[in-house]
């Protein structure tokens, strides 16, 4: 006897033996030659300069955080439209209200610029770099 | 009994979903080389159709390279976690109605969940762990950016994604796929009813599996090879796979949600054997699939890459004001027909 | 010991282990990410209890969501393998009295609850969504719209607190 859910499970167990197979046979026939050079890791050829685990950008953070916000906003919403037919008037004017209070702060963050992304900085065209180096405009 | 039943369809949709997903490969390269006035791969086997089988041996006998620096367990598990939830999208989606076969009734569908629809929105969201884990294992700068740039990108548009699959439910008032396709009988598909839905759903679909136009996770010119620069033989092979299983299961969930599924107009009345019907509404399902899937491909050869600011004011500033205006105008056509 | 109970012994495990590897780990990037099987064990146990749309909900808000942002969070800090994890040499006894008082009020609400135990039900969950829709629409109407108030306060002060990540940068 298997519910809907015990079929999801072993299609989950199922899959992951089916790879974890590949990769066993993968292991077994694929050759292993190793040294320092190979184990490297890849920077363009050059020597890797210094940990990548790094400060990264804050705005990846926002993001997730704003986006939180909004999946469970997303969230209240599906009951809401399942049982929607069945009430009306009533269940859409609720909606409109919960919608509209979401949409305030919604407005708020972009107003405010939250949702802008660093834009790439235009580069100084090389010539007019040189003109300020040389002002009478020669090319040495 | 019906335990078996559930293996042996498992085993099956599985087989033929990876089976897809080699070949899919394999139209890609053919329709790219197309399109760029090449030929394409051609040798192995008759006009190239044995390349995929050549190209998954290969990657078999690939050596591993695993970096001295990275951290080895996560870097291991990351492509397991990647393909695993890309393959179990498709366990939900309903593939047919139902046929006889030896004497049993078998639904053409591996698990019937009811709150299916939320299932494939779970899934998609834990597509981000392969990534962002091979992103932070590699122990590479490209490979964090990678991972990081598509884990923000995937959440943006799982947004409009949601919000767009909201406009479905108001209309079917169902979360199970198999009843959502049930009411798309005839021609009361919901990309009729829910035009605005099905371009915002789309988008979100492309930019979910980071397919070009949404393929900055990779960008070749700035990040290498993205999350998976530092994977080698079959570990890059899965994150491979993984791409294009989420293609397919991407695109099969498009249909289902909008293009009616296996739905095949005026078919119920015409009174064709039951068995014929079945086989009809599969070939229906994989042909919208495929259509839907050539679509992509085409695009990703045709249109240019997004930058990354521009791709973030799309998902929020655009999709998402948009899905949830149309939640608002479909919820207000819905009460004046009521 | 049927199919149901060899499960949710196998969710629990799994909830319990993970969940000490997030406490005990020294590497906060092995805590993070087994707090990921930690929610998964728990949105195991709710499909167990037929609580689908709660399952559902904890697979996208705490898996997809949450442990998005602590991910995020961890990724980006400095330092990721030579944390200064140590604990318990610091302020041991506010800890082990807000711990103990936690504790205590969790134990006591076990003890106190007058816990019904419904039969078991075999097959598959009656669906959960449309009467937890239906309950937000009538009975639950206000917490429902003081929601929306909650999430706009949450909006606003992610923004400021951005901002000011931002400007200190």
């Amino acid at each position: 006897m298997l519910t809907d859910f015990g079929r999801v499970l072993l299609f989950f167990i199922i899959a992951g033996i089916f790879v974890t197979l590949g990769l066993v046979t993968a292991w077994i026939v694929r050759p292993k030659r190793p040294y320092p050079d190979k184990l490297t890791t890849y920077e363009c050829g050059e020597d890797p300069v210094g940990s990548p685990w790094v400060k990264y950008n804050i705005r990846f953070y926002v993001v997730a955080l704003i986006f939180l916000i909004f999946e469970v906003e997303i969230l209240f919403l599906f009951p809401w439209a399942l049982v929607y037919q069945d009430l009306g008037l009533f269940a859409f004017i609720e909606m409109v209200i919960f919608l509209v209070i979401l949409f305030v702060g919604y407005a708020y963050v972009w107003v405010r610029g939250d949702l802008d992304w660093d834009r790439p900085e235009p580069d100084i065209p090389f010539i007019t770099s040189l003109n300020k180096n040389n002002p009478d405009g020669t090319f040495r | 009994m019906e335990i078996l039943i559930s293996l042996i369809k498992i085993l099956v949709v599985m087989l033929v979903l990876l089976t897809c997903v080699a070949y899919l490969v394999l139209v890609e390269r053919r329709v790219s080389a197309f399109i760029q006035n090449r030929i394409g791969p051609n040798r192995v086997g008759y006009k190239g159709l044995l390349q995929p089988v050549a190209d998954v041996l290969k990657l078999f006998i690939k050596e591993d390279i695993v970096p001295k620096l990275a951290n080895k367990p996560l870097h291991r598990l990351a492509p397991i976690i990647a393909i695993v939830v890309s393959l179990s999208t498709i366990a939900v989606v309903p593939f047919g109605d139902k046929i006889n076969l030896f004497g049993y009734e078998i639904k053409l569908q591996i698990a019937s969940v009811n709150i299916g629809i939320l299932y494939v929105l779970a899934l998609t969201g834990l597509g981000v762990y392969g990534i962002a884990i091979a992103g932070w294992a590699s122990n590479n700068k490209y490979s964090l950016l990678g991972g990081l740039r598509s884990c923000a990108q995937i959440i943006s548009y799982e947004l409009s994604m949601g919000i767009s699959i909201i406009g479905v439910i108001l209309v079917t008032s169902t979360l199970q796929l198999d009843k959502i396709v049930e009411f798309q009988h005839g021609w009361r598909w919901l990309i009729l009813l829910q035009p605005i839905g099905f371009i915002t759903f789309f988008v979100a679909i492309f930019a979910e599996t980071n397919r070009l136009p949404f393929d900055l996770p990779e960008a070749e010119p700035e990040l290498v090879g993205g999350y998976h620069t530092e994977y080698t033989g079959l570990k890059f092979g899965l994150f491979f796979l993984a791409e294009y299983a989420n293609m397919i299961t991407g695109s099969a969930i498009v249909v289902t949600l909008y293009l009616g599924g296996w739905q095949f107009p005026y078919l119920q009345s015409s009174g064709l054997p039951e068995f014929w019907t079945s086989i009809i509404q599969v070939g229906t399902f994989a042909a919208k699939v495929g259509a839907v899937l050539l679509f992509m491909v085409i695009i990703r050869w045709t249109v240019p890459r997004f930058r990354y600011d521009q791709l973030m004011d799309l998902g929020w500033k655009f999709m998402l004001p948009l899905s949830i205006a149309n939640v608002i105008v479909t919820a207000f056509i819905i009460y004046l027909f009521e | 010991m049927s199919l149901i109970d060899i499960l949710f012994y196998f969710f629990a495990t799994i909830a319990v282990v993970s969940a000490s590897i997030v406490v005990f780990s020294r590497n906060i990037i092995y805590s993070a990410f087994s707090l990921l099987f930690t929610f998964f064990a728990v949105a195991g146990l709710y499909v167990l209890l037929n609580a689908d749309f709660l399952a559902i909900t904890q697979l996208l808000i705490y898996v997809g969501g949450i442990l998005v942002l602590m991910l995020f969070g961890v990724m980006l800090t400095h330092k990721v393998v030579s944390v200064d994890m140590k604990t318990g040499t610091l302020k041991i006894l506010p800890a082990a009295l807000i711990t103990s008082m936690i504790a205590g009020t969790l134990i006591g609400i076990f003890t106190v609850t007058d816990w019904r135990v419904a039969p078991l039900q075999t097959g598959d969950p009656i669906p959960t969504a449309k009467g937890i829709g239906e309950m937000f629409m009538t009975t639950w109407l206000l917490p429902f719209e003081v929601a929306s108030v909650i999430l706009l306060i949450a909006l606003i002060g992610a923004a400021i607190i951005a901002r000011r990540e931002k400007e200190a940068k």
